[in-house]
């Protein structure tokens, strides 16, 4: 038997185990203990787990990586800020920040806005579902396969070999020359065309949220107002919208936090080149020759995602605040 | 007229303003209302049957593309096969699925993804039990730090972990173990507030009538906890086992270089990218193949995945 089947089944039967195992195994310390302290005790045994894998994977290396940023390449000195000043004056990395400002910006606006309008729209049909579905499906897909199937659609090739990608395909048929769509670097224009592929993944996301809030919108708050004499275009800047508000709040702010994660798309398209490049793909790109300025790099990511971390909190809260 | 109650029954049943629309022609003959009404409807139809044409055309390019023997496939476009369906082939899946990465890769993501699907949610439903019936101080505290940890960019700790389980640390990087052990703390802040989030619904009364009857915590846990978190845990399963399938970056960083053999779908198919060049016909059979899994667990599984969706991030 493959020696990989092996190790998967006693990961799949014994890690659960395990861990089950691990829960029984409080109780019986737990009767060792004097009841007053089991109670306060308890919790804890129940959050250890979860507790060492966020520490070792989230909380310790966050915080080393930002020592480590200030630290020299090998890692053995303080260096200040150097890493730093390194990314605020190199070009490459102020293009990426550019980038990111660009994914950032268009991808939020594209998603959200495309969002509601179909949410608005599907709703009034009665092939809602089939539309949804073929609007949401790209989500489930991994960022490389939609990144082969829109290199597919940008792909160029020098002529006289006929243009077979289906942009310059269909631009040929009709005389257009050719474009090498992915290469057109003024203005940020191959960002946007690397933000419409994560658009059209996460669209649907934006849409199936918006759609959800839009359902639970009593209709009988819209039948009163058309009752009173509101336009359609009323009902909806007046009461629609003001109550879609806090959805689509959600649904930005989790845009953005993936349009500053974005790495894969622009790893496998462009490789970063063509002046394409984002922070997180440049962290990835600096990782091996330079931990320090990767460092440095991944930093700011964080320091730019604390904003939305900070908003998520704060309507987590209100949120209890009215359980 | 229709009654209010009448008119959320058929919102609900999704035809929000057939009646509506109705009532505004009242006194039109049978006739030209509804051709009328056809014809304000037809620009709505349009834009979205084109939405839906644009969203489907980059896929059936490249789905067509996979069916096309080479030489078609690097002298026309796509659609051109449209015309001459004699020249579709199976050939280019029979060519990827012989390619040893392309095989050991499908495996290899199974076996990456699995596991990672199942520790996360195990270890994240005794945390999410914990903040949702166990009193203890700082609960409230430590909670909010579990959701402010949801945004940390798994590239602020790739640096510090590579060192502390690279060759010159404990010496695991390249396995699966690494890969497993990542995905899990990567996946839990959100595992833990979904399920958190949904315990926390879960009726008081059984919770106190349990713990009258003398059950102990794990016993609630296993026994009421859990059964009735089932639709939550099935949608974060499905959630976690797409990310983790999906997943390039962390693969990357982990198994890298290091360890070819161990390589995911996505390393394989994204290393064709750049070396394929022009070979559109094996790229675009290669990319359904990592397709294939994630569409038939999303179509299967969609209505559990929307509410998962629409759950983990608008809550109350």
């Amino acid at each position: 038997m493959d020696p990989r089947l092996v190790t998967a089944i006693i990961v799949l039967v014994g890690v659960p185990a395990v861990l089950i195992g691990y829960i029984w195994l409080t109780e019986v310390v737990l009767r060792l203990v004097g009841e007053r302290s089991r109670g306060s005790i308890r919790p804890w045994l129940w959050l250890a787990p979860a507790l060492a894998f966020l520490t070792v994977f989230l909380v310790y290396p966050t915080i080393g990586t930002i020592i480590r940023s200030f630290q020299n390449k090998a890692g053995t000195s303080f260096i200040g800020i150097d890493n730093y000043s390194w990314f605020f004056s190199s070009d490459s990395a102020l293009i990426a920040l550019r980038n990111s400002l660009i994914w950032l910006v268009a991808l939020t606006a594209i998603t959200v806005g495309l969002g509601l309008l179909i949410a608005l729209v599907v709703d009034r049909v009665r092939y809602e579902t089939v539309a949804k579905t073929v609007i949401f499906v790209p989500l489930a897909i991994s960022m490389v396969a939609a990144s082969v199937i829109w290199t597919f659609m940008y792909y160029y090739i020098t002529p006289p070999d006929p243009q077979v990608g289906t942009l310059n395909a269909a631009l040929s048929t009709v005389g257009i020359p050719p474009v090498a769509w992915v290469q057109q670097s003024q203005f940020g224009f191959n960002s946007i065309l690397l933000v419409i592929v994560m658009a059209w993944m996460w669209t649907g996301f934006a849409m199936v949220i918006l759609s959800a809030a839009l359902k639970g919108i009593n209709p009988e708050l819209l039948e009163a107002a058309r009752v009173d004499g509101a336009r359609e275009g009323q009902v909806f800047r007046y009461i629609t919208l003001p109550l879609l508000a806090p959805t689509v709040a959600v649904v930005t702010t989790t845009m953005i936090i993936t349009a500053l994660k974005a790495f894969d798309i622009v790893y496998v398209m462009t490789n970063g080149n063509f002046d394409t490049q984002v922070v997180a793909s440049l962290m990835y790109q600096q990782m091996t020759p330079s931990p320090g300025r990767a460092s440095a790099i991944a930093v700011i990511l964080l320091l730019a995602i604390v904003p939305v971390m900070a908003l998520n909190i704060r309507r987590f809260r209100a949120q209890e605040a009215i359980r | 007229m229709t009654t209010p109650s009448e008119r959320m029954a058929e919102r609900a049943a999704g035809r929000p303003d057939a009646r509506a629309a109705e009532e505004r022609s009242g006194v039109r003959k049978v006739q030209g209302r509804r051709r009328s009404k056809l014809l304000s409807r037809l620009p709505l139809h349009l834009l979205i049957v084109f939405l839906m044409v644009v969203w489907l055309i980059p896929t059936i390019g490249l789905l067509v593309n996979s069916f096309r023997p080479p030489e078609e496939v690097t002298q026309s476009g796509w659609w051109t096969a449209f015309f001459k369906p004699s020249q579709f082939t199976l050939d280019n899946y029979a060519h990827v699925l012989a390619q040893q990465n392309i095989t050991s890769g499908f495996i290899n993501s199974l076996f990456i993804a699995i596991p990672s699907t199942v520790i996360p949610i195990l270890v994240a439903a005794f945390a999410a039990y914990a903040f949702a019936w166990m009193s203890f101080p700082g609960r409230n505290l430590l909670f909010i730090f579990v959701v402010g940890l949801l945004v940390v960019p798994l590239q602020s700790t790739f640096i510090p972990l590579l060192q502390l389980f690279g060759p010159r640390g404990i010496g695991i990087t390249g396995s699966f173990l690494v890969v497993w052990m990542a995905h899990t703390g990567y996946g839990l802040p959100f595992a833990i507030f979904l399920l958190r989030n949904f315990m926390g619904e879960l009726p008081r009364e059984v919770f106190e009538s349990a713990a009258i009857d003398g059950a102990s915590p794990v016993t609630a846990f296993l026994r009421l906890a859990l059964p009735m978190t089932v639709p939550a845990i099935a949608a974060l399963a499905i959630f976690q086992f797409l990310f983790t399938w999906n997943d390039l970056l962390v693969a990357i960083v982990y198994l890298g270089a290091q360890n070819p053999d161990n390589a995911p779908l996505t390393i394989a198919v994204s290393n064709l990218v750049s070396s394929l060049g022009g070979g559109w016909q094996y790229l675009a059979a290669a990319a359904f193949v990592t397709m294939a899994v994630p569409l038939v667990v999303f179509l299967a599984l969609q209505r559990y995945f929307v509410r998962g969706i629409v759950g983990g991030s608008v809550k109350g």
